[in-house]
């Protein structure tokens, strides 16, 4: 690791690894306005495929999001300059995409009351305001430090609030809590707030969670490093509680794996032991395997991932007429196997946006929108869209180094690994590697409040890649003299 | 619309979002290495160099620095919370290392004062000095008690950090 300093390349000298600090503003606005253009690309494409003509609500579109994009770019210019060049491209490519794609797919569903991707454009427009509002408020991301029990309470309260009469359950997972005028997916902010919990928690018992050990030898040899029995307490909690409310009540198997899967991470990059990983897949998994004969809808979600082709999981016009099958009794994975249909479908470079029919995957807009975009756009087009959220999260992992701060180190790192599991339980779900879950690919995804917490975490790292990549300022050598650091 | 005309839309297309991919990545590089500019301006340079000069020379003035023998190149940091870490030395920039924000080295220790120690070039060779700290510099056992000299591998200690000068 090398820490930025304030020093000046020296002149011809070999490639130093500190540079002299640069906003790099340009070329953010250079990127945003690319990613801008890619969206329309994609709508006129769609268009010109499906109707032959260009999209007539093409300058509404592309005058809202653009304008709502480029209006980002000037507010981080004026409150946030020095803050990372590619977070915002990024996130305002894979939204525009999303955008674009719902477009199209409001006709491909059928559903005209849903055929427009307006809804979702009001929802980057609230998105961004709050996250300019972040940006604005929060100056010292490690104010958040000072909070942590109240974090955790708070994002405990925000995971169970599903289960109180307020809560819905669409599609079998209890996740919604409807407002009646909206309904919100308050997990969604719990992983948040959780990341802060963590980030703290850590920054304090960081010593005594890599430190304190039992050594496990086999003879000579050392295998393991246990921790005390009295520090595993916090992760014993944090297993139970994706286990029993997330799994057992909930039926929320994505926020789960994702909230553990931080968790682990966090853990390990507070302490670098790997023993605290070992122990928490273990007790995960064998957690999982023990809950199997007992939880009904979990035994269903596990059937419908290892046996998706079975016909009568399938669910075929015979199994159908089978009033005892199993689709008939508990559901059926006819939305996965299209989903793969789908993928294989578009093949390398895709059926063209508009030429696919990604209508026959059931909920496509929603956690399936990865398979409308393999279908016509192909593996070519997916990877993009895999690698702008990997570009993400990397970029979120060189704020974590470059910051100076523990916690915010904690933070950084907590958030990109929170979006690096997010796309991973999707895509994995989707793909059927892991069991399908109930989360969203972050920005594309239609659903508010997972682009309201995508935006959230993104200008999370803004501020703090700002706040890392500022020049410290210059020390006054008199002796007694005082500055304004910052006002 | 013809289908070869969507064909090339759609191709066209694949190869723009792969185009912003590049230049997302071509931001990255940037930040990482500085701007391209240095390379082209190099290679004019070598252009314009006369042909026999070219072969070794232009490669061994780039590493002038690196060839003289005892110049140490990194500073890092051995054992302590930040050990792993290394900073770049150049003879005109001299390294603060404390608890203070505007510190080079900012280390989290208790034992550290605010401005703790200070390492620079002196004619090429590094110094290292106290500046007053509550604590202590020590380099090896002994604690400092006037600006001395320091060569490659020598550990210097504060608080709970140690730090070598790594060729």
């Amino acid at each position: 690791m090398t820490l930025p300093t304030a020093t000046k390349r020296p002149p011809a000298a070999e490639a130093p690894t500190a540079l002299p600090p640069v906003k790099r503003r340009n070329a953010e606005l250079v990127m945003t306005l690319f990613a801008i253009a890619l969206t329309l690309y994609a709508m006129i494409e769609a268009g010109l495929t499906r109707n032959n003509e260009m999209p007539p609500s093409l300058f509404l579109y592309g005058g809202l999001f653009g304008g709502l994009a480029v209006l980002a770019h000037f507010f981080i210019r004026f409150f946030a300059p020095w803050s990372d060049p590619l977070l915002l491209p990024l996130a305002t490519l894979l939204n525009g995409l999303g955008i674009a794609m719902l477009w199209r797919l409001g006709e491909a569903t059928g559903d005209t009351s849903r055929a427009s991707a307006m809804d979702q454009l009001i929802l980057t427009a609230a998105s961004m305001v709050v996250f300019a509002g972040i940006i604005y408020f929060l100056k010292e991301p490690r104010t958040l430090q000072r909070y942590p029990y109240i974090m955790a309470v708070g994002a405990v309260f925000l995971l169970l609030l599903p289960l109180t009469p307020l809560g819905s359950e669409i599609n079998g997972a209890r996740q919604w809590v409807n407002f009646g005028f909206t309904s919100l997916q308050p997990s969604e902010f719990a992983k948040i707030a959780l990341v802060v919990f963590l980030s703290g928690y850590m920054v304090t018992k960081r010593d005594v969670l890599a430190l304190a050990s039992r050594q496990i030898k086999i003879g000579p040899v050392k295998v393991l490093d246990l921790p005390r029995m009295r520090d595993t307490a916090p992760m014993a909690v944090m297993w139970g509680f994706c286990i029993i409310v997330l799994v057992i009540l909930m039926n929320d198997l994505g926020t789960s794996l994702m909230l553990f899967g931080t968790f682990l991470a966090m853990i390990y990059v507070a302490t670098q032991r790997g023993s605290w990983i070992v122990i928490g897949l273990t007790a995960f998994f064998g957690a999982c395997a023990a809950i199997y004969p007992f939880v009904p809808h979990f035994r269903v979600r596990m059937v419908t991932w290892l046996d998706a082709f079975r016909p009568d999981v399938f669910c075929t016009d015979e199994a159908m007429a089978n009033p005892e099958s199993f689709c008939v009794t508990s559901g059926n994975s006819q939305q996965l196997v299209q989903g793969l249909f789908a993928l294989a479908e578009g093949g390398m470079t895709g059926t063209g946006l508009g030429g696919g029919q990604p209508g026959y995957v059931p909920e496509v807009q929603n956690d399936f929108i990865f398979t409308a975009f393999g279908e016509e756009l192909g593996l070519a087009g997916i990877m993009v869209m895999l690698m702008a959220l990997a570009l993400l999260v990397e970029r979120g992992m060189r704020i974590a180094l470059a910051s100076k701060e523990l916690f915010i180190k904690m933070f950084a790192s907590g958030i990109s690994f929170l979006i690096a599991f997010q796309t991973f339980v999707v895509i994995g779900g989707v793909t059927r590697v892991i069991p399908m879950t109930g989360a969203t690919i972050p920005f594309v995804a239609k659903g508010g409040s997972a682009l309201l917490s995508s935006w959230i975490m993104v200008a999370l790292l803004m501020r703090m890649s700002n706040n890392a990549r500022k020049p410290a300022p210059q020390a006054i050598q008199d002796e007694g003299a005082t500055q304004v650091i910052q006002r | 619309m013809s289908d070869l005309t969507l064909m090339l839309i759609r191709i066209t297309f694949l190869c723009v979002l792969w185009l912003f991919v590049i230049m997302a990545v071509g931001v990255i590089r940037t930040d990482l290495l500085g701007p391209a500019k240095s390379k082209s301006k190099r290679k004019r340079s070598e252009r314009r160099a006369p042909a026999e000069s070219r072969a070794p020379r232009p490669a061994r003035s780039q590493r002038a620095p690196k060839g003289r023998r005892n110049e140490p190149r990194s500073l890092v940091v051995t054992k302590g919370p930040l050990a792993g870490t290394s900073l770049n030395l150049s003879p005109q920039h001299p390294i603060t290392i404390g608890r203070a924000n505007d510190a080079t080295l900012v280390i989290n220790d208790d034992y550290a004062s605010g401005r703790h120690a200070r390492i620079f070039s002196d004619n090429g060779r590094w110094i290292v000095e106290d500046l007053g700290s509550t604590n202590g510099t020590y380099l090896g056992q002994q604690r400092l008690t006037h600006p001395q000299p320091i060569s490659v591998g020598q550990p210097i200690r504060i608080g709970k950090t140690v730090l070598e000068l790594r060729k």
